[in-house]
């Protein structure tokens, strides 16, 4: 235990000593969370929308009003029957389609809850994701009652990127405020990034100074030497979400409707993750420079495949598969569901399972590839 | 087994894919002894210390070190051994002081004597006045004496020093000899490499190594005799010429 003590202090020595190394920490997530979250919007204008009414009643009617009094949707379409709309998305000229089924009036009467189709042409997907939630407010608005039912849209094998998109979390952020959506997002990128890299980074620039070999004719555990060496990024990297959910709170004015603490909780067992892929990758590569082109790789993947830019739901199903394996994944889903959502304990228990269960796997893997003896 | 023999190597072998880099050698060392460990670059000193000293494997052969095999028991190894690389290794962006603390908190010592080290240590060495400055601005042979008596912080039995006087001045490399002394009169056996000849001729014994094999191993005096030379310098341009 004491061993370990002194390991921490040292490293914590090295990282504040280090003039170039607190800027990367405390300044570049402020602007990483400024830059990106103003520039990955995901407003959607103009969209080509079109219906099917079935019902001819004036709630049918008053419902389609609601969508022309929209400023988001702006050609409207009035098909007379499902084929014809599909074969004009197929052609390009229309986004959205409505479906109204028949006796939608008496029904939402009767039974005070009803089913609407909607079809979303899908081939961008982070527009459809975002068509879905302003069609999905519309109808909400006009209605709490109405159930949105999107459609699989039944085309040729050809017309396959025509497919349908939700993305629940989207209606939770009702303004449609897209920073609000991609806040947490960013800040989730933040901590993997600067904690993955400066772990990474650390351990093998001990090997190329070669303190490393020094430390390993030392009878140190390897237990003693990894958890020394960790847990300072452990504590940096919760360090970086509070400097985070700072700056969102205070910049952005994002709501945090969830509990904190379960973020924290969320949180530390993540960056364990984080810090066993470090740990991993410095265990098989000998410079800084291989270590960072390997750290690249993985980090560009996992984000690309988080559903932090591209819903999930629109990759293809290998792609959706592989996402299983991506720790971003679910740090995004969890901060988004906790951030906007307020989401409990049980809610993300699944996750923060899955969680625990990768930072088991990856730090066992990486306290094995580590060797004092080569 | 023989207790004074502290180091016991027999056929001890290396081999990086199809490259042999330590080749059967076969030696010991007895205790309290100085042994120099010599031959030209690249014949495979640095590579034959290392499987000694428990941190990289052999391919074959036996050793033990302090009584422990290095096949099965490296970690008991280094608890009795100090280890001063070719390469310097203590950290540039730390004071003396706290690199001391740091190297001596990893092996266990107790707060106090850890204390009670740095002093006697800085002392000797006349580090008083950079004893808080970082060792990143010290010049090399500072450098390489403080990191020798690091290797000693622990007060192992035996020290292993690859080319410990490596791009020193001549001056400190005598303070260094002095400290080699000093370390070898308290009973700690002293493993070096070196290329400066003077040097090998302080060793009780040294040996020589040409392409992964020892080619001869005895005192300075015999080995001069036995090649019918008057210096080591000879010895060693004999052999290595092959
Ligand atoms: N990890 C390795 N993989 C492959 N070859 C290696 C490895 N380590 C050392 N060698 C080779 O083994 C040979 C012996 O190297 P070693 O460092 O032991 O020599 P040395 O006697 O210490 O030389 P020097 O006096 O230059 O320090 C060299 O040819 C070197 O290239
Ligand atoms: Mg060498």
């Amino acid at each position: 235990m004491k061993t370990i003590l002194y390991i921490i202090q040292k490293e914590f020595k090295q990282i504040f000593r280090n003039k170039g190394m607190l800027p990367i920490i405390f300044v570049l997530p402020l602007i990483q969370l400024i830059i990106l979250s103003n520039a990955a919007t995901f407003d959607v204008k103009n969209i080509k929308f079109g219906y099917v009414d079935h019902d001819h009643s004036s709630t049918s009617r008053e419902l389609i009003e609601k969508f022309s009094a929209s400023t988001y949707f702006n050609v409207h379409t009035d098909f007379p029957s499902e084929k014809l709309a599909s074969q004009a998305m197929l052609n390009g000229e229309v986004d959205v389609v409505l479906e109204i089924p028949a006796y939608f009036e008496r029904d939402l009467q009767k039974e005070k809850h009803n089913n609407l189709g909607v079809t979303i042409n899908a081939i961008d997907g982070a527009a459809a994701g975002v068509e879905n939630v302003y069609v999905t407010q519309i109808i909400q608005n006009f209605n709490k009652n109405l159930l949105v039912d999107l459609i699989q849209s039944s085309g040729s094998p050809k017309i396959q990127p025509i497919n349908i998109v939700t993305i629940p979390s989207f209606w939770y952020n009702e303004t449609l405020n897209y920073k609000t959506f991609m806040v947490p997002g960013i800040l989730v990128l933040l901590v993997t990034m600067i904690t993955l890299f400066l772990s990474g980074m650390n351990i093998v620039r001990e090997k190329e100074i070669g303190t490393l070999e020094q430390i390993n004719v030392t009878p140190i555990k390897k237990s003693q030497f990894i958890i020394g060496k960790l847990f300072p990024f452990w504590v940096i990297g919760l360090g970086l979400l509070t400097v985070g959910l700072t700056i969102a709170k205070l910049i952005f004015n994002i709501p945090i409707i969830g509990s904190l603490p379960l973020m924290y909780l969320y949180t530390s067992i993540y960056i364990l993750v984080i810090l066993g892929i470090g740990l991993f990758i410095s265990n098989f590569t000998d410079t800084q420079q291989q270590a960072m082109f390997i750290a690249w790789f993985f980090t560009v993947i996992f984000i690309l495949m988080s559903g932090l830019f591209t819903p999930i739901e629109s990759m293809p199903k290998w792609a959706q598969i592989i996402t299983e394996f991506n720790p971003i994944k679910y740090f995004v889903q969890v901060m988004r569901m906790v951030m906007l959502k307020g989401s409990g304990f049980m809610d993300i228990l699944p996750l923060l399972l899955k969680t625990l269960f990768y930072a088991i796997v990856m730090n066992g893997l990486a306290i094995w590839s580590y060797k004092k003896t080569n | 087994m023989n207790t004074n023999k502290v180091i016991q190597v027999k056929e001890l072998t290396k081999v990086f894919g199809d490259f042999t880099a330590v080749n059967a050698i076969t030696f010991d060392v007895e205790k309290g002894e100085i042994f120099g460990f010599l031959g030209a670059n690249g014949a495979g000193k640095t590579t034959a210390m290392k499987m000694l000293i428990g941190i990289s494997n052999p391919t074959s052969g036996k050793a033990t070190v302090a009584g422990f095999d290095v096949f099965t028991n490296a970690e008991d190894i280094k608890k009795n051994i100090g280890y001063m690389s070719q390469k310097f290794a203590l950290y540039d962006d730390l004071t003396v002081k706290e690199n001391i603390t740091f190297f001596g908190g990893i092996y266990g010592l107790s707060r106090k004597r850890i204390k009670e080290k740095a002093a006697i240590l800085i002392k000797e060495l006349g580090l008083e006045n950079v004893a808080n400055k970082l060792v990143g601005s010290l010049p090399l042979g500072w450098k390489q004496k403080l990191s020798f008596s690091v290797s000693l912080i622990h007060d192992p039995k035996i020290v292993f020093l690859d080319e410990p006087t490596g791009g020193v001045d001549p001056i400190t490399r005598r303070q260094f000899w002095e400290l080699i002394y000093k370390a070898s009169h308290q009973g700690i056996t002293v493993f070096v490499t070196t290329h400066y000849m003077d040097e090998a001729e302080y060793c009780d014994r040294v040996s020589i190594m040409v392409n992964g094999k020892i080619e001869a191993l005895d005192t300075p005096k015999k080995l001069k005799e036995q090649f019918k030379v008057d210096t080591m310098n000879d010895v060693f341009l004999k052999l290595a010429r092959g």
